[in-house]
């Protein structure tokens, strides 16, 4: 069986070699040890390949539009004019603000607030070509590329993105906003971000990450992004993901939390054709809270994937997952989420449930629950529900007055509510809130759900 | 106000109310007691007009017009107010929103002017006062985590705020500790006005020691079988339902 894959994998993998050869030979000025990064990835890439829907952890999300794109890494900085950053969303929230244009840093466009003693925030590659030693440290070092081609591919090529180190004792009043703007209209236009987040013990920061574009077209974001928490840090990350409707964005988050860290993670997702985050989180230490909550609305044919691990590595810690989806058209949700409890792992207390709402016959949602639990003294539940609005809500509304479809619609909004009222980051939320209040106003089928 | 007449009713062709005759006037407050299964919590949901009953018989007057053929909404906007045994948790769905809306709908049918947001604050904060509430409830979603005290006196906090003609009160003793029930029942009592009624529904007399009912039905085997003062309530807490159960025997 191997030696028939072998060949196939390699033809793969060959344009992208090709480019990565290329790109390898202008990479003189780079520290060995990035060259060295680099072409593990690399290695890793052409070795696995893309995945398939045969692969157990691929199997509602063909990725075949994806590995079908002709393969055009963004590696050079835009030329010209820059885009307009101050429309987007969270754009005028006060923050330190990182702005990337087609994968890279534009200083032009940043802003970084006054800082705390010892705190950085900036470019990653400024960060490299400067003083590499913090990235060394954990660059590449959390994130699990043997299973995940596509940040093995991130790995490869890279250019910049961002770095965030905040450091012991220290606390970031404002947020950290990572705003990502893609420009390119090629087709196979490829940005691959990489971003680092250090938050020492006892600091806090809350980081927002955005995904935009200026164009309509079949670009592709693949974005890594590790996160390494110390103990009793308060850490907030809030993304939104709001690529062009003909996009295609992969991301993996990777988070190494300490003990008694506090870490809540929101994936906010509405665009792009296909997008996936792969989100790994190891609880690496014990009195954890974990939380990590998302909303999907999606409509025409998109495809919005959740892909996560929750590894419960040391006793005592809580993880939580709530993931909301509203599905309109042909537009498929896909959940997968599975909580890995090790043996030493007693007193977890592990929670997850996924509600999908369809708005259409046509929509599809796929949830796949997967508890692995090797420790006895344990709490885990999961739940999933596809389908309409709860009867006894719409009841308990029309019981104080309020007519039937204003009952249903305050349930769909609610459906979005309830995860947005999570986000702590109180202008983020108050945002967020405002976009899909608009968005599902908008959307024809709302009045017609029953 | 209220008449209810020979009501039948049943859900998936299983019989559980079998003729209840009941008649309530303005000014008056009323106690349904029943053991579990007697069908009370069946005589609530039919008069809000929750869906999935099927009524075979009888008919139900609120005010001269026939109530089962108004929606839920038209019933709570002509003054109609059931105080939910299990009050639904909606989370998303802030509380300040949902009951602003919901009195709102309730002034356009009166014919009155919708409150605006600083009258309608206005208008709650004196009420929360009434039940005891803290000031960030109103920030919170409709019942979303509350404790089932804190349900039950959201249920009496919107009955203060919506000052229904007739209230139904679904088992709202239930799960209640002593002191939560005072105040709930200390609550509806301050509601109690010459032009609108209550009918508490209730398992155990506890309640009636607080809201003290002028009648007092005992529903048994989906029929009131038995109907006096609030001495009747008394009787039954003392004597317990195997009284009425071994009665009933007895007269069948």
């Amino acid at each position: 069986m191997q030696t028939t894959m072998i060949p196939e994998q390699i033809k793969q993998a060959d344009p992208y070699l090709a480019a990565f050869e290329r790109f390898a030979s202008n990479g003189a000025e780079e520290p060995q040890w990035i060259g060295q990064l680099r072409k593990s990835g690399m290695a890793r890439f052409s070795e696995i390949g893309f995945p398939t829907l045969r692969d157990e952890d691929w199997r509602f999300t063909n990725v075949a539009p994806i590995a079908r794109l002709p393969f055009r890494p963004l590696l050079q900085p835009v030329r010209g004019d820059l885009p307009d950053p101050t429309g987007f969303n969270f754009a005028k929230i006060e923050s330190s603000r990182l702005v990337f244009v087609n994968g890279h840093f534009a200083p032009e466009l940043s802003r970084v607030l006054p800082l705390p003693k010892g705190a950085q925030i900036t470019g990653m590659a400024n960060a490299l070509a400067n003083d590499g030693a913090l990235a060394q440290k954990h660059l590449g070092r959390h994130v699990r590329l043997e299973q995940n081609a596509f940040a093995a591919l991130n790995t490869a090529f890279f250019t910049d993105g961002a770095l965030v180190f905040i450091p012991a004792g220290v606390e970031v009043p404002q947020p950290v906003h990572l705003l990502y703007i893609t420009t390119a209209t090629e087709t196979g236009a490829t940005a691959h971000p990489r971003n680092l987040i250090v938050a020492e013990r006892d600091s806090r920061v809350t980081i927002l990450e955005s995904y935009v574009s200026t164009v309509h077209g079949a670009y592709f974001t693949n974005a890594v992004t590790e996160f390494v928490i110390g103990e009793h840090a308060t850490v907030e990350h809030c993304k939104f993901q709001d690529e062009s409707p003909a996009a295609y964005h992969i991301a993996a988050l990777q988070m190494s939390l300490g003990k008694n860290c506090d870490f809540i993670s929101h994936s906010i997702a509405t665009g792009a054709k296909l997008s996936r985050n792969n989100i790994n989180t190891v609880l690496g230490g014990e009195h954890i809270e974990c939380v990590l909550n998302g909303l999907y609305l999606t409509k025409d044919d998109q495809l919005a994937d959740h892909h996560m691990i929750v590894e419960h590595a040391k006793p005592h810690c809580n993880s939580h997952e709530y993931y909301n989806g509203i599905l309109d058209d042909r537009s498929r949700g896909v959940f997968h989420g599975r909580i890995l409890v090790r043996p030493i792992a007693q007193k977890t207390d592990a929670k997850q449930t996924n509600k999908n709402l369809l708005l259409a016959d046509t929509a599809t949602a796929n949830a796949k629950p997967q508890l692995e639990i090797y420790a006895d003294d344990v709490k885990c539940t999961h739940g999933a529900t596809v389908g309409q609005l709860n009867k006894d809500s719409i009841f308990y509304l029309r019981a104080r007055g309020i007519d039937a479809e204003t009952a249903r619609r305050m349930l769909i909004h609610a459906f979005a509510g309830e995860i947005i009222d999570r986000i702590r980051c109180e202008p983020a939320r108050e945002e967020l809130d405002r976009v899909f209040w608009d968005r599902l106003e908008e959307n024809p089928h709302v009045a017609d759900v029953k | 106000m209220l008449e209810i007449k020979n009501l039948c009713a049943g859900v998936e062709g299983r019989e559980i109310l079998k003729g209840v005759d009941l008649t309530i006037t303005a000014g008056e407050v009323h106690a349904v007691m029943g053991p579990n299964g007697s069908g009370k919590s069946t005589l609530a949901a039919i008069l809000a007009g929750r869906e999935g009953y099927e009524v075979t018989q009888g008919q139900v007057l609120y005010n001269g017009v026939d109530l089962l053929e108004m929606d839920p909404e038209e019933r709570a906007r002509e003054g109609l107010f059931l105080a939910f045994q299990y009050p639904v948790e909606i989370p998303g769905v802030n509380s300040t929103y949902f009951l602003k809306a919901a009195l709102n709908a309730i002034r356009k049918h009166r014919g009155e002017p919708e409150l605006d947001a600083l009258e309608f604050l206005s208008l709650v904060k004196e009420k929360m006062k009434l039940l005891e509430l803290r000031e960030d409830f109103l920030k919170r979603p409709v019942n979303a985590g509350f404790s089932g005290g804190e349900k039950k006196r959201n249920e009496i906090f919107q009955m203060a705020v919506l000052e229904p003609k007739l209230a139904i009160l679904d088992e709202t003793d239930s799960g209640l500790d002593i002191d939560a029930l005072r105040v709930v029942a200390e609550g509806v009592n301050r509601l109690k006005r010459p032009d609108n009624a209550q009918l508490v529904i209730t398992h155990y007399q506890r309640l009636l020691n607080y809201i003290i009912p002028d009648f007092v039905h005992v529903l048994f085997d989906g029929r009131i079988v038995r109907s006096g003062g609030k001495e009747l309530a008394l009787e039954l807490e003392e004597k317990g339902y195997d009284w009425i159960a071994k009665h009933e025997a007895v007269t069948a």
